[in-house]
């Protein structure tokens, strides 16, 4: 009734060809986008801003990163958590070397390192593919975690081997370091996401996303149709290794402030993530959120919010049934709709069109 | 309605109940908030439920004894943290706004982690014997406490009785002592202190890493330890670490005598492992339920059901551990109330508290504990006390106390302490100073 194109006319190629091509939806945008950038700040409590919206945020961007390069170019990457880590690390490098420079600038900086090892470490999928090329990326993961813990300069020589954020601040308010409030930390993180989501959906809807899902669909037919594999390739991994390393870099800096960042990187992670990307949707932008939403929110919200709502549950009892709960309904959602949840929400979108009368 | 739609506003409902989330209610007012940060779950729970338990019935014991400290409730909450740190914060962010008096992280990451919020969310860290060793010194690290003694004391204790084995500290020029450890903050911090000592004393150090995803496959590592035949073996593990690497160094015959850890392992890490005698790890509290208040325990809490611990795991080593934080974490509100003549005290009360713990033999007798351990004193310079720790062996069905208190080595230990907190201080820059005043006690 509400959600409905009748009688919106293109009457440019642009309007036609843009990334939201309804009305309705652009107003959606705009709705989360204050919801966003004004509601949560305003009235959402620390626990929220903190523990579910921050880790949320982290991960939409690392998921937009592994699914650039795995659902739009069909290369499965397993060092997802790696390439993360070698933002944080810098990021944290950088800061501590030219520590006057603001530290939004080093945390963005820090994604052009990670984007030239995951480059590096990419040069492999050229000759190989599928689950060979899974294989070979374990290897970067292992690799980059081994440096993390044996090169102490990465660190900085700390006894703990602990990365250590200090206070940095931005137009005179703190954002990094314990003084920092939930609220700065999360305006810097969100516009980054935000910002950084932008590009890539007009990365993905123009000529490089399309060489991306050429590629993706058949890597002979793209070659024969002038797209140079190894550049393509290769961008896939630069860009998307890009996305983990900001991710890594907030997460070291915006939302864990500091610790043991060897560990907070490890192959576990990666696999977060690429489950974020397979139940979120492959190749779809919202789809990243999704399944950031699904895997990071979901059992912070069981684990806290039942609680909450009087269901006593405590200790490890929560902890053994959000690990039930979540794992039924991977399943679950997976049987449903093998295609993730950016599928179901296309679904429930175009059924939406027709409500109430189906045809 | 199809079923699409179904499964859709079910997702829907799900999502939203995110920004519906209660914020988390407050703590009732007559009562003292202590969140126990727990790891029933995960790869190190084989050490985490005895420790949980034992905190957990202690403070229990003295609600259901006494009426809670000073006759106020201690409201007890258990965050399950599976010694992960991201789950940790979440556990912290979910107790800041109930008022915690403290936290006791139970895991080095986490205090890590939550070492620089402390000063500016006024709720003091206790991480009792982990954590960040230069965390003792008072005057730079206010709102942490890491009594009763560092890694680094551990390591000096250790090589002192290492010493002593061989005849003395001079003996040890020409020694191989093999270090196989956790390869994560916990076990890497030591090595700065290891190598320093192994350079003046003239032994080799053998390092032997294991990395955290490889803790129950340590067979590199041993066959490594069987081509270098160490003099002696030292080990720091935690979790599944410990009763792997008893299993592997009795399997290539090390000799076990010559195997002496850290204070973590438990009875769950070496029970059952046939040629495990002769095992040696530090300690400084007593085993067993000899003691009044763990009879107490064993009366009031665990016999009622108030306990999530099985019965025979009373008194067990790391039971006993959990007990001497929860008495750590008493002693602290104790204190705090008499300095400040409150009943219900809050965070910054608490960290004084916490600076004038005096648990000196009359006052572990007067707690139900007598003789439980060595006396325990900290100071607003000194968060730790250093307190030295005895070594004591697997006997094959039990633990045997065999040495007296090693003292840990001062000269050696307070330079690296010393620098160690200063670097930490330069590389924050902006670490505040201590604006906290000291207490004259």
């Amino acid at each position: 009734m509400f959600y409905r194109e009748t009688g919106q006319f293109k009457t440019n190629y642009a309007g036609d060809m843009a990334v939201f091509p309804i009305l309705q939806d652009r107003i959606g945008i705009a709705l989360i986008l204050v919801v966003a950038f004004v509601l949560i700040p305003l009235l959402g409590s620390d626990f929220l801003l903190s523990s579910v919206m921050i880790p949320f945020l982290v991960f939409s961007l690392a998921s937009i990163g592994l699914n650039i390069l795995t659902g739009y170019t069909g290369l499965i990457s397993l060092g997802t958590g790696a390439f993360m880590g070698v933002g944080a690390y810098a990021c944290y490098k950088l800061t501590t070397l030219f520590p006057e420079v603001n530290i939004v600038v080093w945390i963005v900086t820090a994604g052009f390192f990670s984007a030239f090892v995951g480059v590096l470490f990419g040069l492999p999928s050229l000759r190989i593919k599928g689950f060979y090329l899974a294989v070979a990326t374990l290897a970067a993961q292992f690799f980059l975690q081994w440096c993390f813990t044996r090169i102490p300069w990465l660190y900085n020589y700390n006894t703990s081997g602990a990365i250590e954020v200090g206070q940095r601040t931005l137009f005179g308010m703190n954002v990094t370091g314990p003084k920092a409030s939930l609220e700065a930390r999360y305006m810097v993180l969100l516009t980054l996401v935000t910002v950084l989501t932008w590009v890539a959906s007009n990365l993905m809807h123009g000529r490089i996303g399309r060489s991306f899902m050429a590629v993706r669909d058949m890597d002979i037919a793209a070659e024969l149709m002038g797209i140079d594999l190894l550049k393509t390739k290769l961008l896939a991994f630069a860009v998307s290794s890009f996305y983990a390393g900001v991710a890594g870099a907030a997460m070291m800096f915006l939302w864990y402030g500091g610790g043991e960042a060897n560990d907070a990187f490890n192959i576990n992670q990666s696999f977060l993530i690429l489950f974020m990307v397979i139940i979120g949707g492959l190749g779809s932008m919202i789809g990243s959120f999704f399944g950031a939403a699904f895997i990071s929110m979901l059992p912070t919200m069981l684990k806290f919010g039942l609680p909450a709502l009087g269901i006593p549950l405590a200790g490890a009892t929560a902890e053994h049934l959000t690990y039930i709960l979540v794992g039924s309904l991977i399943i679950f959602f997976l049987i449903v709709e093998p295609h993730g949840l950016a599928r179901l929400w296309q679904i429930g979108k175009q059924k939406l069109r027709m409500w109430p009368f189906p045809y | 309605m199809s079923k699409r739609l179904t499964v859709l506003g079910l997702a829907a409902s799900v999502m939203a109940s995110s920004l519906i989330m209660a914020a988390p209610q407050a703590a009732a007012q007559e009562s003292v908030y202590v969140p126990l940060f727990t790891y029933r779950t995960g790869p190190f729970a084989g050490s985490g439920i005895p420790i949980a338990d034992g905190m957990h019935d202690y403070l229990q014991m003295l609600n259901e004894r006494d009426g809670g400290i000073g006759g106020v409730k201690i409201a007890l909450d258990e965050c399950e943290t599976g010694y992960d740190t991201k789950k940790g914060l979440e556990c912290y962010d979910a107790v800041k706004p109930k008022n915690p008096v403290m936290v006791n992280p139970w895991s080095t990451g986490i205090s890590l982690s939550l070492i620089p919020k402390a000063s500016v969310d006024k709720i003091p860290v206790l991480s009792m014997a982990y954590g960040l060793s230069a965390s003792a010194r008072g005057d730079i690290f206010p709102w942490v406490f890491n009594p009763p003694a560092t890694y680094w004391d551990g390591l000096a204790m250790i090589i002192r009785y290492i010493g002593t084995e061989s005849g003395g500290l001079d003996k040890l020029k020409g020694k191989k002592i093999g270090y196989i450890y956790f390869d994560g903050g916990f076990g890497k911090e030591p090595i700065p202190l290891f190598e320093q000592m192994a350079k003046e004393m003239g032994f080799e150090l053998k390092l032997y890493p294991v990395p955290p995803g490889e803790m129950q496959n340590q067979s590199s590592q041993w066959l490594s330890v069987r081509r270098d035949r160490p003099d002696f073996m030292v080990m720091y593990g935690w979790g599944a670490m410990n009763p792997t690497a008893i299993k592997e160094a009795v399997k290539i015959n090390y000799p076990m005598d010559k195997f002496v850890s850290i204070w973590w392992p438990g009875e769950n890490d070496i029970n059952g492992t046939e040629g495990a005698k002769g095992f040696k790890m530090l300690n400084w509290h007593g085993i067993g339920t000899d003691y009044p208040a763990l009879k107490d325990i064993q009366k009031l809490v665990v016999d009622k059901g108030l306990s999530k611990s099985p019965k025979e795991k009373v008194g067990e080593l790391l039971y006993n551990r959990g007990v001497y934080n929860a008495i750590l974490i008493a002693e602290g509100i104790a204190q705090a109330q008499k300095i400040t003549g409150k009943k219900v005290v809050d965070g910054s009360d608490v960290r004084r508290g916490l600076e004038n713990i005096n648990l000196d033999e009359a006052r572990f007798k007067a707690i139900g504990l007598p003789g439980f351990a060595g006396n325990l004193q900290l100071t607003c310079k000194d968060h730790n006390g250093h307190r030295a720790a005895f070594i004591q062996q697997w006997d094959g069905a039990k633990w045997v106390k065999m040495t007296e208190f090693i003292e840990p080595l001062p000269e050696k230990v307070k330079p690296a302490l010393d620098e160690a907190a200063k670097e930490y201080g330069e590389k924050n820059a902006g670490w505040p100073k201590r604006s906290e005043a000291c207490d004259k006690s």
